[in-house]
């Protein structure tokens, strides 16, 4: 019998954090964290680097485990134990897609074509599915031109679409992204936000984590902040970015020097804003 | 030019090699145009007929067929010398060197200063070994130069190959690239750093020290390429998409190599 996850009302929680705690040998990585994700919404992870943000991603995709606390994905505990069951593994990786910040690892096969149809093959689907749905998916994400080609042909943008697009091909609930527009040039990184824009109002769970605080009110409408491997702080983009101490504190934002139009030259702790 | 001199240029030869694998395996030629799993079939056949021949000039007839099969795919010969002919003049040359003095038989001449006879057996055995290996590599070669690297590891499904060896080879072929340039950024980094020529003690402690580095990068990046795969369902089975249509021109390279080897074994046996 093929399991199914439980349907959710919007007032339920899509991911459980409890109290979750992990280390990776003598480091803490996660210390006791605790948040809750609704459906439908767009989260941001904020956070400086090494703050626990990807690892919490890992943890909620079932990559690994916390060694306290609790993680439950629809109301049903996410645990290695569970995984392990055919049927639980094949309908939690149909609804939750990871997308790695570093698209090398994601891009195992020969081909782009292979890449994309891996995911749909491993759960079986009909290789006629498969292809219908591999083919579009190209289109979409606009890398038809691609699909013969292998990833080491790749420039970064692209490697970045055929990522997605190899997630995106399920058509999964949840997506979670681990900065996704890192290392992308602002043409390619526009593109990218564009496409999470888009997804705003729609049925998907989007959970980004990222430092870069210029994205955060197009991509996100929660955030939490994370420090040490604990949240410190959760809001609205608006309410978190208006907070210049927590900013500064939690290393998003630092004191550079510049120059203003008068010709002064000082330095202080701001965030650089754009009005329209 | 030291040794991190010759490994860099090393690594970017074999960089280049492979891309200009790929650029003439899309070229409009003969074999460009054969479904790869005809080839590989047909091909390896061939190399079969060679190697079971026990008449010379057979076996020069399939080289023959495979010149000109070249000639057709748009294989330059000074790329076949480069790469095919001259190693095996040299390697197998030097394999069967000693043959016409060890093989006994009938002596044909002597060594001058020496006077050690040399036997027309092993000048036979000699010539044949050279033949065979030749004709069986320039074959190899003229698969592998006229078909993407990723479609001649899906052909090679028609041989039986297990799924789960053709995915390996093919993330492998993969993952060779990403850590030839990784290999290529630790030396050149190491080049940017250095002043003055290398003891060769200190080459080699370098040497060691940069393949111990990138094997620590290896097992970390395939630890992290096993997470990227179980995130997308893969439990411990592949599977894989061939997209190979035979066409009306495949059967009849097909039905072509299968002429050929029936001939070569029957005049050749």
């Amino acid at each position: 019998m093929n399991f199914e996850f439980p349907i959710l009302n919007p007032t339920a929680s899509v991911f459980q954090v409890r109290e979750v705690t992990f280390r990776y040998h003598q480091v803490t990585a996660l210390d006791g964290l605790s948040l809750s994700v609704r459906p439908g919404t767009r989260v941001a992870l904020m956070g400086a680097n090494g703050s626990g943000k990807s690892t919490l991603l890992r943890l909620l995709d079932g990559l690994a485990f916390p060694e306290s606390g609790a993680i439950d994905f629809c109301g049903e505990p996410l645990t290695e134990e569970r995984l392990q069951n055919s049927q639980f593994a094949h309908s939690f990786r149909r609804r939750v897609g990871l997308v790695f910040q570093n698209p090398d690892i994601q891009l195992f096969c020969p081909t782009v074509f292979d890449e994309v149809a891996f995911g749909p093959l491993q759960l079986h689907w009909p290789k006629e599915k498969v292809r219908a749905a591999v083919e579009n998916m190209l289109e979409v994400m606009r890398v038809a031109h691609l699909r013969d080609r292998s990833p080491h042909h790749l420039s970064t943008g692209e490697k970045k679409r055929v990522t997605l697009a190899s997630v995106l091909v399920l058509d999964p609930e949840v997506l979670l992204l681990d900065e996704p527009t890192a290392a992308l040039d602002p043409r390619s990184a526009s593109q990218m936000i564009d496409f999470l824009i888009g997804l705003h109002g729609g049925p998907k769970t989007v959970i980004t984590t990222t430092h870069d605080l210029d994205i955060v009110e197009d991509v996100a409408d929660e955030c939490f902040v994370f420090q040490s491997g604990r949240v410190v702080a959760s809001g609205t983009p608006m309410e978190i970015l208006s907070q210049a101490p927590l900013l500064e504190r939690t290393n998003l934002i630092h004191a550079h020097r510049h120059i203003h139009s008068t010709g002064e030259t000082h330095s202080h702790p701001h965030l650089h804003g754009h009005k329209h | 030019m030291n040794f991190l001199e010759r490994t860099l240029e090393g690594f970017l030869n074999a960089m280049e090699h492979a891309l200009s694998a790929e650029a003439l395996a899309k070229a409009p030629g003969l074999l460009q145009r054969i479904d790869p799993r005809v080839k590989v079939a047909g091909i390896l056949t061939l190399i079969v007929a060679a190697a079971a021949a026990h008449r010379l000039w057979v076996i020069a007839a399939v080289f023959g067929i495979a010149l000109l099969l070249g000639v057709a795919s748009r294989v330059s010969p000074l790329l076949l010398a480069k790469r095919v002919w001259i190693p095996v003049l040299l390697f197998t040359g030097v394999i069967v060197l000693p043959a016409p003095l060890v093989v006994p038989g009938r002596a044909i001449a002597r060594l001058p200063g020496l006077g050690w006879p040399l036997s027309a057996q092993g000048l036979a055995s000699a010539e044949y070994l050279v033949a065979r290996v030749m004709t069986a590599a320039t074959l190899s070669v003229l698969m592998i130069v006229s078909t993407p690297w990723t479609r001649v590891m899906k052909a090679l499904r028609v041989l039986r190959v297990p799924m789960v060896v053709v995915v390996i080879l093919g993330m492998a072929y993969r993952y060779i690239f990403l850590l030839l340039e990784s290999s290529r950024d630790m030396l050149e980094s190491r080049r940017s750093r250095m002043v003055g020529a290398l003891k060769g003690s200190d080459q080699r402690r370098i040497a060691a020290a940069s393949a111990g580095v990138l094997i620590a990068k290896t097992l970390q990046l395939s630890g992290d390429v096993y997470s990227a795969m179980l995130a997308r369902g893969f439990a411990g089975e592949v599977a894989m998409l061939e997209d190979f249509h035979a066409a009306a021109r495949d059967w009849l390279a097909l039905a072509g190599f299968a002429s050929v080897a029936a001939a070569a074994f029957y005049f050749g046996l």
